[in-house]
């Protein structure tokens, strides 16, 4: 099985074209994104709302472990009866399983940065919007990261039950594989899903390390500042 | 310049954080309120720039009652430092000092050039100009949150425990900046602690709150120690007060004697000591380095400088009966050292001159005299 699926990823014909392996990457791809930019819709206004102004803590738990208990391929079948739609059904599924890690990391930045910080913030003279933006979203970034990094690995994870309704992505391999008895097609699809679910994984645990506060990565030098200094303290020891 | 009347600040739960409080805040005066924990003395201070706002009474700043005055306009003309500094960890130092000024409208890069003078002004090197909050200490941390209070250049500042958290070596480190700064610039500053000590070294004015919220006394910081109003006031400032008191009088008049030396160089081959006489060890520059006696000059040989015994606290002219008297006490031959201005040895100072210089002091104003002579007999009877 392992030397078919080596001959099968060599022939170049299985990479191009609308049902090669490349397109079906994209639309994989595509259905993720899709699913994840309307959780992050829904998550992030709700999650700086709860974090900044502390209240409504009680519709963080109930909601997530709501949607957590949801079966994405029942969801999804339920919808596919009720509508005409093909996209909307795996859609919702997925968004339901992008909306709790995502509103649980931006929930739990925006509420984890010292308090003291934000009361200075406010005592300076900063509106909440301020505050909101200035303050507490940059510190909060690591942990909304994070959150985004668990939805993306579950929606990429199960973004393959698009094909279960004759939708495109990775999935085609799996259901497709399954109808013809042809495991090779089965392990393609199940190694593709799960290498590039690894690769923006591994991506976005840089972005989190990218994102970490006053660490200086991704401040733009200011020379004038720099030449500042150097003219008023010269004889600075440069330890 | 700041004025509190009849304010009460009631919370939800109906416990009353200050009561009917009216005082006057003087231009240009440091104004430290100081009492136990839950006395309203940070709810009075954060009224002032409405982060808490009063349930009664009004409060004016500069004339305005600031109820009419949106709290984000007032706050950004109003300076405020509080415990750890709270600076923002994603900013660099210049850009925390700056915040304020961006806020009001200067743009980035002349906000962080002025920000580099107000830096300069609390005393921090520059070149941590570009470090990040979680790079400096806690002292340093503090000096970049009054810097951050300054650069603005608001007329009001507001501290609330801003050196709580520090070790006390930085504290009065950062407690002594801060006279200096107040002498430079002279802002109305409003300052909470709940450290009796801290409160009398800083305030020119002393306004003690108590339980309830209630303000007990307000007062200059000697009449505080000396004359405490009621009760509580005396028990807030504590057994110690007579000693304290002594802060308040200056040691110009304790005469200051001359004392045999020893040159630290060569101090092996100094001539033996007699059995009880002490000899102050000196550098080159003539600082004091130690005390010695015959005991110790014996293991000179062996030990070399570590043989000498610790000078204590060091006292000068110009400071107060309290230093002078503890420089007495802290030393191991009885005798306070005096060093000028740049640590050069002047002589030394005797417990009874001490003593004597106080009753002189005392004669001249009867009424404290009074006040002092009974607190003692108080204290040595309870």
């Amino acid at each position: 099985m392992l030397a078919d699926l080596a001959a099968y990823l060599g022939d170049g014909t299985n990479w191009a074209g609308s049902t090669g392996i490349l397109n079906r990457l994209v639309e994989h791809v595509g259905y993720s994104a899709l699913a994840l930019l309307v959780g992050a819709v829904i998550a992030v206004p709700l999650g700086l709302a709860i974090g900044h102004t502390g209240r409504g803590e009680g519709i963080i738990v109930g909601l997530a472990n709501t949607m957590r208990a949801l079966p994405s391929l029942g969801l999804m079948t339920f919808l596919v009866l009720l509508m005409s739609s093909t996209l909307i059904p795996p859609i919702t599924a997925l968004v339901a399983l992008a909306v709790p890690p995502l509103l649980a990391g931006v929930y739990a930045g925006i509420a984890n940065v010292d308090r003291s910080v934000v009361d200075a913030a406010r005592a300076m003279g900063m509106t909440e919007w301020q505050i909101l933006l200035r303050v507490e979203l940059p510190n909060a970034l690591p942990l909304i990261v994070g959150g985004l990094r668990g939805a993306t690995l579950q929606v990429v994870a199960t973004a393959t039950i698009a094909a279960f309704v004759n939708l495109g992505g990775l999935g085609r391999y799996i259901f497709d594989g399954l109808a013809l008895y042809d495991y090779t097609r089965v392990l393609l699809g199940a190694l593709l899903v799960t290498a590039l679910a690894l690769v923006l994984d591994g991506l976005l645990a840089l972005v989190v390390k990218l994102v970490q506060p006053g660490t200086g990565r991704m401040t733009v030098r200011d020379t004038g500042l720099q030449a500042a200094i150097d003219d008023r303290a010269p004889a600075a020891p440069t330890a | 310049m700041i004025t509190f009347d009849h304010v009460t600040k009631r919370f939800p739960d109906g416990t009353v954080g200050v009561d009917d409080l009216s005082l006057e805040i003087e231009q240009g005066s440091f104004t430290v309120f100081v009492g136990p924990s839950g006395c309203g003395k940070t709810t009075s201070m954060r009224m002032i720039n409405r982060m808490i706002d009063p349930t009664e009474g009004t409060i004016t700043v500069g004339g305005r009652d600031i109820s009419t005055v949106r709290p984000t306009e007032l706050r950004l003309g109003i300076g405020y430092v509080i415990q750890n500094a709270g600076l923002m960890p994603h900013r660099t130092v210049v850009d925390n000092v700056a915040t304020v000024l961006v806020l009001q409208g200067v743009t980035k890069r002349k906000a962080r050039i002025t920000a580099l003078e107000a830096m300069e002004r609390v005393g921090l090197d520059l070149r941590m100009a570009t470090r990040y909050p979680a790079q400096l200490s806690g002292g340093q941390q503090q000096r970049v949150g009054v810097a951050r209070a300054l650069a603005a250049d608001p007329p009001v500042l507001l501290m609330d425990e801003p050196f709580s958290a520090v070790d006390p070596v930085v504290r009065d480190d950062l407690q002594r900046e801060m006279l200096r700064l107040q002498s430079e610039l002279s802002k109305t500053i409003v300052f909470v602690t709940h450290d009796i000590d801290e409160a009398i070294r800083l305030g020119d004015r002393v306004a003690v709150f108590g339980t309830g919220g209630v303000l007990q006394q307000l007062d200059t910081a000697e009449a505080v120690l000396t004359r405490p109003a009621n009760p509580f006031v005396t028990n807030l400032v504590g057994r110690d007060r007579g000693f304290r008191s002594l802060s308040f009088q200056s040691a110009t008049q304790v005469p200051v004697h001359d004392v045999e030396t020893l040159p630290l160089a060569g101090l092996g081959s100094a001539p033996a000591l007699a059995p009880h006489a002490w000899a102050l060890v000196v550098d080159g520059d003539r600082r004091p380095v130690g005390w010695l006696n015959a005991t110790r000059q014996a293991l000179v040989g062996e030990r070399g400088e570590a043989a000498l015994a610790p000078l204590g606290s060091l006292s000068t002219p110009s400071r107060t009966l309290r230093q002078s008297l503890d420089a007495v006490l802290s030393s191991p031959s009885e005798r306070g050292v005096v060093v000028d201005d740049d640590g050069a040895l002047l002589g030394v100072v005797e417990a009874n001159d001490v003593l004597a210089a106080l009753s002189a002091q005392r004669g001249s104003t009867t009424d404290d005299a009074g006040v002092l002579g009974a607190t003692a007999t108080q204290d040595a009877l309870s």
